[in-house]
């Protein structure tokens, strides 16, 4: 088995795992919570309205947004480490016929890695500090990476064997 | 130097079963016997395209029949809770919200079976990759394929029925029985799983394959589900990229900024404007479900077509019908999530195509099946002449 093989299938098994224990600790722990205070506070903002407290309405939305941001960040981070685990399995399997030279295969599977771990990472990072620069950066040079990446498999496959 | 791994002898994998006729077939040596009738293999291949078949037919009667009666029912529950807002009545707006959340279980617990039973389909054919590098017996792989499978059908009936059972006879004060057989199901699957890896440490111990690797064949439709499983999934990569840099963040801000003018208007008793922002905010949330259904849909079959690119070996067609299945499932792979978006321009006639370009996904996994179906039943008809020939 090659490096860049073994680089796919051990970091995509790795990462699906860490990607699985982390959306397992968020079910259990923290999703109903967050699910029933989204609800929750929506509910009441509606609610404080019906009661002519428009000041508490407008607390209740602006929590609702904040909660919702966390929820959808935490719930797309996690589904893309898994997604982008199991591509980078698949392509494991098949690496060989990536037609570049090994050297170039490990570089583009080492950008799938670190890209695949980066961009989740960085989206969940976002929870902690809202609309942070810096993270939506380390976001989008993850996902570039990903995207690099995986536009040169597409020509490594594309490519006539000789 | 790396050490050369071998298959293991003592396995029953590798029993000159049928040879002639197995290799009549056109297959390589090797190969055949892993595939053999009820191996852990098949039953992965098989068991993995009927799950997505059906969890991709199932998605096609959900967008059809409930998504859209589904989305009206939450803008009705909306302006309800406006009326209630405009006449005072905080009682009435609980009741609605206590409604509405009964609606999103039923949308969203169905979108959850089709996720997860597709989902369960990739692992399987996923573990179908991976079993020559698992080293354990043929019983054992054959059962936790059994167990796998039987997992993989359960946990989407289990979450589909959450929402018609609730707490009806449950012993417990918040969770039903559907949610009992879901996560009995979810947890067989990761028992599984647990098992696969074990017997993959052992192979890496020991260095023998346990039964031979997946043909190297460099055919027409393997290359092109290759090539275009791998563009799909880029093309789904870049519209995601797409749509966080420029949409994702106004659509957030957007939604708290329509949901504070529909409170707004209600307070103020202005109930055509209230329903004007329900509207908006139905609008809005098209907006992001059909951003991320196509995403998520183009990315999804674009692994399928990897997956299916293993496959094909096993595949019982003559080549003209596996190129036909190729070109029908890239097709649909590819209308499917174009015509999902075009649904905001185009409204609901982009939506029965791209209803069509999910049922051409379909019938060419159907076509799939029938080939690998073709396959085992030569090879089930073998056996059964070597049974007739020994008697």
């Amino acid at each position: 088995m090659t490096g860049s093989r073994k680089l796919l299938i051990f970091g995509g098994i790795a990462l699906a795992a860490f990607g699985m224990l982390y959306g397992l600790q968020y079910a259990l722990f923290v999703e109903h919570q967050t699910l029933d205070h989204m609800g929750g506070s929506l509910a009441q903002s509606f609610s404080a309205a019906a009661s002519r407290n428009l000041a508490r309405s407008q607390a209740s939305l602006e929590q609702y947004g904040k909660t919702k941001y966390d929820y959808v960040r935490q719930v797309d981070a996690h589904s893309h480490w898994i997604g982008l685990a199991m591509l980078m399995i698949v392509l494991g399997v098949i690496f060989e016929r990536v037609n570049f030279s090994e050297g170039v295969r490990q570089m583009v599977a080492f950008s799938l890695l670190v890209g695949s771990a980066l961009f989740p990472l960085a989206v969940i990072l976002q929870t902690y500090h809202h609309g942070a620069v810096v993270l939506k950066a380390v976001a989008v040079v993850g996902s570039g990476l990903v995207i690099a990446a995986l536009a040169a498999t597409a020509w490594g496959f594309a490519r006539p064997l000789k | 130097m790396p050490t050369i791994p071998r298959p293991m002898q003592d396995s029953a994998s590798f029993a000159p079963v049928n040879s002639t006729r197995v290799f009549s077939l056109g297959f390589g040596p090797g190969v055949a016997p892993s595939f053999e009738r009820m191996s852990a293999r098949r039953l992965y291949i098989f068991g993995g395209i009927a799950l997505i078949a059906t969890g991709l037919l199932f998605g096609d009667i959900f967008a059809v029949f409930v998504l859209h009666q589904n989305a009206a029912l939450q803008g009705e529950a909306l302006i309800a809770a406006s009326r209630a807002v405009a006449a005072g009545n905080a009682a009435a707006v609980n009741e609605v919200f206590a409604h509405l959340g009964n609606v999103l279980e039923d949308r969203g617990t169905k979108v959850d079976a089709h996720v997860h039973m597709i989902d369960t389909g990739y692992l399987a054919l996923l573990l179908a990759l991976v079993q020559p590098y698992v080293a354990l017996s043929r019983q054992t792989k054959k059962s936790l394929a059994a167990w796998f499978i039987s997992g993989g059908v359960l946990l989407p009936v289990g979450i589909f029925l959450i929402h018609y059972v609730g707490l009806t006879g449950s012993p417990f004060a918040a969770i039903g029985w559907a949610s009992v057989l879901a996560d009995s199901a979810g947890a067989l699957l990761i028992v599984v799983l647990i098992v696969q890896a074990w017997g993959f440490w052992k192979f890496l111990r020991s260095r023998q394959l346990s039964e031979p690797e997946l043909p190297a064949e460099n055919s027409m439709p393997r290359r092109a589900l290759l090539t275009g499983g791998t563009i799909l999934v880029l093309l789904g990569f870049l519209h995601g990229a797409y749509y966080a840099g420029t949409l994702l963040y106004e659509h957030e801000r957007m939604e708290t900024v329509i949901l504070q003018r529909m409170i707004n208007a209600a307070t103020t008793g202005n109930l055509d404007t209230a329903t004007a922002e329900v509207n908006n905010f139905g609008n809005l949330a098209g907006a992001r479900a059909v951003n991320i259904a196509a995403h998520s849909h183009i990315i999804e079959f674009g692994l399928l077509a990897m997956l299916l690119s293993f496959v094909q070996p096993f595949v019982f067609l003559s080549e003209k019908w596996k190129r036909r299945w190729v070109k029908l499932l890239l097709g649909g792979s590819v209308i499917l999530p174009v015509f999902v978006l075009l649904e905001l321009k185009l409204g609901l006639l982009a939506g029965g195509i791209a209803d069509i370009g999910g049922l051409m996904v379909i019938v060419a996994l159907l076509g799939m099946l029938v080939g690998i179906l073709r396959y085992s039943g030569g090879l089930d008809a073998s056996e059964s002449d070597a049974a007739g020939g020994a008697r």
